[in-house]
């Protein structure tokens, strides 16, 4: 069974949901990115999203875009991101997931990014800007190498819609809370229930929801209804100010970072 | 051909959000295409509002001074708002109304499309937010303030380059959060589909007016149609109806900035490579990993590392070709046209005009080349008068 798939079987037993930590790799170093993921996963997130900076991140808000340009001027590539993914994977065995969009992975070319991430130990993909009608050559590969493409469904997908997308959704399926970008928003959408209800009667995957969860207080609202919560924003503006500017201290992210995930980790 | 491609170029790269939106978008404009109400409205804009048809002019003078070819200027700047882009601006907004929008949002790199977009909002009473990079603000003081005075937001972009690119990038972000009362009126061929096809159908009005025009003045078809390439959309409205007459040969141009052999210009057709930017596979300036790479032109207009799909295919299929012209050599024919014929010409449509000061003269008399001039310069003699300035103390 692929990790992922475990990690929601185990979790259903043991009647927990998902905690699913978003990181931008290389922000602001790939040694960085390899002691956070660590950190993570010892603090109890079930699946760890790397996300790979791209110069022109549409459905990221300033948070996200922020951390994307830190990454990249500190010299991120993917290269060094497939061999960082190694280095986390023989520490860790927490599902990785890779989140970026669609042209790195179309420059490389499909089958060596696929076949580059299968080599780093790496479990599936998230591609935001890649809907179902262009995702068919990727879902091939990456089913071929055992890689879960995991898809998105928003508030405004139609019922239809969000069918197909589950049918071809491997992994988890990824509900967007609100129609927008990413970031930490101040309160859940009123719809977001309804929202997810109405997706889990259509699929039988597991719901992950993402976009705008900004503490354990939301976190834990979105347990009661979704099979896990993504948190990206959020825990990099926990860690940001000890990452930038004069007075870098990687220790005390490390350590927010951990304590914060501890925190989300108790109401899940 | 696959739904929304131009041979393999195209396609639809967004975020899910937006495509409950593309879909409703794409019905909306092939209900409306077919509809007599919708094409006498918009023909009824374009004839006492935008007023055309836009002369197609014979430059006696400039081709006599290049010795050569005739050159003929489709005078797409004289236009209501001094650029081709409102023809495109009023058919979408009028889109917008039909789809029950209340706000339309735009990019604008050199505030040629802000301003078209303003424009139209104004007159059809839509709310809308311009999206515009930073550094193009300060390049194009005196659009923001002709925007501003139509009523519409001007919204800073300090992301990324601060130019088209990252306005762009702001408004399909806005889109995303407000896609259920907003119309994202893109301003070139460019995009996801339904835009790129879309553009071109309201921007094919050039062309047409073109093919016609030139068979009354001369009895004959052209032989060339130059035009200038950034996003692509005064090219492909130039070039969309000539397609089929495989005689006349089309020529884009693109912005060469510092030269094709440094790293500083605005030609993906000419130097660039196979990406996805925008929600569509083009050709794109990017690095090795996939990285957008900064574009540069002296022109804010033409300052893209991206182009539409349509002339990717074109360029694949030999259809059109592509060259590049640097920003001194625009810098050039903006002065030789304003001297010679009185016509003042966008720093972006110079690069077409420098383009025919090198190809007329290799050509026989009898031969015609038509420029598609696609805005006036009124908004670059600022910093034109700068770079020339700069010029002179070197």
């Amino acid at each position: 069974m692929n990790r992922i798939a475990a990690v929601f079987t185990r979790l259903k037993k043991e009647k927990r949901k998902a905690l699913i930590p978003y990181i931008c790799c290389g922000d602001p170093t790939m040694e960085f990115t390899k002691q956070l993921a660590i950190t993570l996963a010892q603090s109890g997130a079930d699946i760890i999203e790397l996300g790979i900076p791209f110069s022109d991140p549409v459905a990221d808000g300033p948070v996200i875009q922020k951390s994307a340009v830190r990454a990249l001027a500190g010299g991120a590539t993917l290269d060094k991101i497939f061999t960082i993914g190694k280095q986390i994977r023989a520490q860790v065995s927490t599902p990785l997931v890779i989140m970026t969009y669609f042209n790195l992975i179309y420059v490389r070319g499909i089958k060596n990014f696929i076949k580059d991430a299968k080599f780093s130990g790496i479990d599936g993909l998230i591609v935001p800007d890649l809907p179902v009608e262009e995702g068919k050559v990727l879902l091939e590969a990456a089913e071929k190498e055992g890689l879960a493409l995991i898809y998105l469904v928003t508030p405004n997908t139609s019922a239809e819609r969000i069918k197909l997308i589950a049918e071809r959704s491997r992994g988890f399926l990824y509900c967007v809370s609100v129609k927008g970008v990413t970031g930490a928003r101040k309160e859940l959408d009123k719809e977001l229930a309804n929202f997810v209800r109405r997706t889990r009667n259509i699929t039988d995957l597991p719901i992950a929801v993402g976009f705008g969860i900004a503490n354990p207080e939301m976190a834990g609202e979105v347990a009661s209804f979704a099979d896990g919560a993504i948190i990206g924003s959020a825990l990099i503006e926990q860690i940001e100010e000890h990452i930038t500017g004069s007075e870098i201290a990687y220790d005390q992210a490390l350590d927010q970072a951990g304590n914060f995930i501890r925190s989300v980790r108790e109401v899940l | 051909m696959n739904k929304g491609y131009f041979g393999s170029f195209g396609g639809q790269f967004v975020p899910e959000t937006l495509m409950p939106a593309l879909q409703e978008l794409e019905e909306a404009y092939e209900r409306n295409k077919s509809d007599s109400n919708f094409q006498e409205e918009l023909q009824k804009y374009l004839t006492y509002y935008v007023g055309r048809p836009t002369p197609l002019y014979y430059a006696e003078k400039l081709s006599t001074h290049l010795g050569g070819a005739k050159i003929y200027l489709k005078r797409e700047d004289l236009n209501h708002t001094g650029s081709h882009k409102l023809n495109n601006c009023i058919g979408q907004a009028l889109l917008a109304k039909r789809m029950g929008k209340k706000r339309v949002i735009a990019e604008t790199g050199a505030g040629q499309h802000g301003v078209a977009t303003a424009t139209a909002a104004a007159l059809l009473d839509l709310e809308c937010e311009i999206f515009m990079g930073a550094l193009d603000i300060k390049r194009q003081a005196l659009n923001v303030f002709r925007m501003e005075l139509l009523g519409a937001k001007v919204t800073p972009v300090h992301s990324g380059t601060k130019t088209l690119k990252d306005a762009t990038n702001e408004a399909m972000r806005r889109w995303v959060a407000t896609v259920d009362d907003t119309h994202y009126i893109i301003g070139s061929v460019v995009g996801p589909h339904p835009y790129p096809a879309m553009v071109r159908d309201f921007q094919a009005i050039i062309g047409k007016e073109t093919k016609q025009q030139i068979l009354e003045l001369t009895g004959q078809k052209p032989d060339y149609l130059l035009a200038c390439v950034g996003g692509g959309s005064n090219s492909m409205g130039l070039f969309h109806p000539f397609i089929k007459e495989e005689d006349v040969k089309m020529i884009g141009v693109e912005a060469g900035g510092c030269g094709l052999e440094t790293d500083a210009h605005a030609a993906p057709l000419s130097a660039g490579s196979k990406g996805i930017l925008h929600g569509a596979l083009s050709y794109i300036l990017q690095n090795h990993d996939g990285q957008i790479t900064p574009a540069h032109s002296v022109s804010a207009g033409l300052d893209y590392p991206g182009v539409g799909p349509e002339h990717s295919y074109l360029k694949e299929i030999k259809r059109a070709a592509y060259t590049a012209i640097t920003d001194q050599e625009a810098l050039k024919a903006f002065k030789l046209l304003s001297r010679i014929e009185g016509i003042i010409p966008a720093v972006e449509s110079a690069h077409a005009v420098a383009y025919a000061c090198k190809l007329a003269p290799e050509l026989d008399h009898n031969k015609i080349i038509v420029i598609c001039l696609s805005g006036r310069g009124d908004k670059d003699v600022t910093e034109v008068a700068k770079l020339l300035e700069v010029d002179k103390d070197e």
